[in-house]
């Protein structure tokens, strides 16, 4: 099993080099094995006596991460769609692209999105569900940006990422709170031990972020701004991306998860209103888009938005008709994009204003598209699979179990309502879809080219979808006992028998239900035009894009502000900004613990000659900040610095007090050596908050420093190892002078460093003066 | 004692600081050599001071000062002593090659 998933991947390496003989072969020709192959694998899988099967291979044993596949019926599902549909769009795509494009690119990103859905939907692990749920992300933004020469490409391809990696990131969360919670990282052990999970206080965290994992990811509101925006993909991409597969990896998870946490109210009912809400929401937006592949994007959100519905219901048959639902909408969603790149392929547009009349000139095109549009409408018909699925919503969203009161009460009342609305609004953009593009009068002067009938290549793909539309439709039982009951016990828990009949009788309130849309739905689309106003008032201006734009433009102009605000540039305002963070953690560290002590025992006696020296220093120290000739500056450094020599003289440091001598003599040459060629220290007039701050700053960090170091000296903990180097400098070290012995015998190490940083202060020193590059410092 | 030098150096890391915010740059390399005079008396009296000879083995006496702390800071005079020059030949290019010795003028190029 763990080849179907990595083969796509391995073979996209050798992409490039069959796209290298693309004007020979078309690469798609070549690419459209693989999926098929992996399609007749999985195929072996179907039918009434199938049992779960599980692979493990070794990956980081030691964190509990292994590449566990585990095939169910939910997966099997899955892996049927990607595998199955992902060969009809290759095929489909070898027709609509044309070999002048990059080829090589687009069949390795949707190579590397095969595998990773095919990862995401077998993977038993979180973690690696995970690892292939971020990769559908990275190949989806790849593939959305494939003309990346336009601007809304790239524009749509950076939005769905980062709505998805947001959501992705979230998910993340979640599996680690779950692994953590359960000790586990297989979600079947998981499962099993759901009631664990159930009674922890982090459970309602871990669902609300894998929640948001998956709404990011099958576009619920109010995320589902990517969508409609991915469209700029080709049409191939939108086809099977955005509509058949990754899309549902969100329904996938929460139909997976649906175990867990199935039995929490709260499920329930945040499932549901996303759903509900959703569904509504993109069915009422679906029939003001101008756009075709607009006009499925929204429809494919509502559709979502009601499979999402149905798996929060979670009652046997909202969960057998969810499940069923997918393969449905996968079905005709994935005949209707491509009979929408068909018709942009033959009349170079997609705007449905300059569309009409296709039906003279593209029959086999409108036939295919009539299908797809009546099933997804539900039209009552016995050779339509949605018509089942809509009226088995309908059927669910009746008899919903559950707290009667509260918030889940109100939602079992009002939920039948809305599920009636969402499916009006998705008869009338279903029906708009078909006759704005095939119906009405022909406008052959607002069209690009003149329309003809795509080649029967191009047909082949949408019509096997078509076929499939039919074939469920006309013998759903068959599809139901092999693999749909299967998929429907994976979520549910218990084994599932449904039959789907079309004939419930008149007096099925699920089958009046449908009357109703059919009656309202057809209404509404013969006065679309007078009624179309609404969309001025509502929702007028009011839009999630809107919202989203904002965000990101004022996430760029407030971290800018706050960059500029602080990275000014002043050196001057990074030492204010750093030696205040010192002075406040190091005070507020010194209250918070009580640090500070004082002990005036144990101190040497004060002399007079000590206390003179000190004087000078500071009148010294003082001197330098008002000493205005850079002459006078120097000197009186030179003060601070004999003085200091001084002090290490009465300390009894004498080796301190000749080094410090020679230095100072030496330092003051050379500020002598330099001062003549800097400008003269002009007083520059900084105002005086600068000057208050400053000085603030300074004199405060003077007095923590004395604090600290008075603090730290009353306070004593360890006794000297000094005693050591007393005693073992004449014996081991061979010398007298113990300070002597220090540097070069017992710590000799620090010595050999500080030559090398005099030698390399040296030759930094000699590279300065001597190398002189352009004026600009080119 | 301790507690009047642990003040002075207080006194010079007030003053250096007060040097090191200012603009011109031989402000600044001032600050830093006041800077380093601080640290080094502070290390020294972290030791005790004045208690015994100077650590230089001498018969018959067995009260030294701590010479460890002399140890530490006769390295750190020589590395302060390194990037005290260093940073005065810097300084001397650069208002050469900028004509200013003022930092709030000195804002590198336009492509960093």
């Amino acid at each position: 099993m763990i080849f179907t998933v990595l083969i796509p991947l391995l073979l996209a390496c050798f992409v490039p080099f069959i796209s290298k003989f693309k004007h020979k072969i078309h690469t798609g020709t070549v690419i459209f094995f693989i999926p098929l192959a992996i399609f007749f694998y999985f195929i072996q899988f179907i039918g009434s006596g199938f049992e779960p099967i599980r692979h493990t291979y070794s990956w980081i044993p030691s964190l509990g991460i292994n590449f566990d596949f585990y095939l169910d019926g939910l997966s099997l599902l899955f892996v049927l769609l990607i595998s199955g549909i992902g060969a009809l769009v290759v095929l489909y795509s070898v027709y609509y692209l044309d070999r002048s494009e990059p080829l090589g690119h687009f069949y390795v990103y949707l190579l590397m999105f095969m595998s990773a859905m095919l990862g995401v939907v077998l993977s038993d692990n979180v973690f690696v569900l995970y690892t292939f749920w971020e990769l559908t992300s990275i190949s989806s933004f790849l593939l959305i940006g494939y003309w990346h020469f336009k601007e809304k490409s790239r524009y749509g391809a950076l939005k769905s990422m980062i709505i998805t990696i947001f959501g992705g990131l979230s998910m993340f969360g979640g599996f680690a709170l779950l692994s953590v919670i359960s000790g586990t990282t297989s979600i079947q052990t998981m499962i099993a031990n759901a009631d664990v999970i159930l009674d922890n206080p982090y459970m309602p965290l871990a669902l609300g972020f894998i929640l948001l994992g998956a709404f990011t990811k099958s576009a619920q509101f109010p995320f589902h701004i990517w969508l409609p925006d991915a469209m700029e993909a080709p049409t191939p991409v939108s086809a099977y991306l955005h509509s058949a597969t990754m899309v549902k990896a969100g329904l996938y998870l929460v139909a997976r998860f649906s175990m867990i946490f199935g039995s929490y109210e709260w499920f329930f009912i945040i499932v549901s209103i996303a759903g509900i809400v959703t569904l509504c929401w993109a069915s009422y937006m679906a029939v003001h888009q101008t756009d075709l592949k607009a006009i499925l994007a929204f429809s494919t959100i509502s559709q979502l938005g009601m499979i999402m519905a149905m798996l929060g219901f979670g009652t046997k048959a909202a969960v057998f008709a969810a499940v069923f639902h997918i393969l449905n909408h996968a079905t005709f969603k994935g005949s209707l994009f491509m009979v929408a790149g068909t018709v942009d392929h033959e009349t170079g547009t997609r705007d449905i204003r300059k569309l009409g009349g296709l039906l003279t000139f593209m029959p086999i095109t409108a036939t295919l598209a009539l299908f797809g549009t009546f099933s997804m409408a539900g039209i009552p018909l016995p050779f339509l699979n949605g018509f089942y699925s809509k009226e088995l919503f309908f059927e669910s969203t009746l008899d919903l179990e559950g707290g009667a009161s509260g918030i889940a009460g109100f939602l079992i009342d009002v939920i039948p309502y809305l599920a009636v609305f969402g499916s009006i609004f998705t008869f009338v953009y279903a029906l708009y879809f078909l006759f704005g593009t095939f119906g009405g009068k022909t406008q052959l002067d607002k069209l690009v080219k003149k329309p003809h009938e795509a080649p029967i290549g191009m047909l082949v793909s949408p019509g096997i979808l078509v076929l499939g539309v039919i074939l469920i439709g006309l013998f759903p039982s068959a599809v139901n006992g092999t693999f749909i009951a299967h998929a429907a016990e994976a979520v549910y828990g218990e084994p599932i028998t449904k039959d789907v009949h079309f004939w419930h009788g008149w007096d099925s309130p699920a089958f009046q239900m449908s009357l109703v849309v059919v009656g309202l739905g057809a209404l509404l689309v013969t006065t679309r035009r007078k009624w179309n106003g609404i969309y001025q008032v509502f929702p007028g201006k009011l839009s999630v894009n809107k919202v989203y734009d904002t965000i990101m433009g004022k996430l760029n102009a407030y971290s800018r502000t706050i960059t500029t605000f602080y990275m000014s540039g002043s050196l001057r305002n990074y030492m204010a900004i750093i030696l205040s963070t010192i002075l406040v953690v190091t005070v507020g560290f010194m209250l918070a613990t009580d640090g500070f002590t004082i002990d005036f025992g144990n101190l040497a006696p004060i002399t007079f000659i000590e206390l003179t020296v000190v004087l000078i220093i500071i009148a010294s120290a003082i001197g330098t900040i008002f000493a205005k000739k850079n002459l006078a500056v120097i000197l009186i450094v030179g003060v601070a610095g004999y003085g200091v020599s001084l002090l290490f003289l009465i300390y009894r440091a004498p080796d301190l007090a000749l080094t410090q001598l020679v230095v100072e003599t030496v330092s003051v040459a050379l500020f002598l050596l330099c001062f003549y060629h800097l400008p003269d220290l002009k007083r520059l007039h900084a105002p005086l908050s600068t000057r208050t701050t400053n000085l603030i700053i300074s004199v405060g960090f003077g007095a923590l420093m004395t604090l600290v170091g008075i603090s730290a000296h009353s306070s004593s903990w360890f006794e000297t190892i000094s005693d050591y180097f007393i005693e073992t400098s004449k014996p081991i070290g061979g010398g007298s002078n113990i300070v002597n012995v220090i540097l070069v015998d017992m710590r000799g190490l620090d010595t050999l460093f500080e030559i090398t940083v005099l030698g390399i202060a040296a030759l930094a020193i000699y590279t300065l003066i001597k190398f002189k590059t352009d004026k600009g410092g080119k | 004692m301790e507690i009047i030098i642990l003040i002075l150096a207080g006194v010079l890391f007030a003053t250096a600081i007060y040097n090191l915010l200012q603009k011109q740059l031989l402000r600044l390399i001032i600050g830093s050599v006041l800077l380093s005079h601080g640290a080094h008396l502070f290390l020294l009296t972290m030791g005790e001071l004045k208690r015994g000879n100077p650590p230089i083995l001498t018969e018959g006496i067995s009260e030294y000062t701590d010479p460890l702390p002399q140890a530490l800071i006769l390295t750190s005079i020589v590395i302060s002593f390194g990037i005290t020059s260093l940073l005065l030949v810097l300084a001397y290019r650069t208002s050469n090659e900028n004509n200013t010795d003022n930092m709030e003028q000195l804002r590198g190029n336009e492509n960093e």
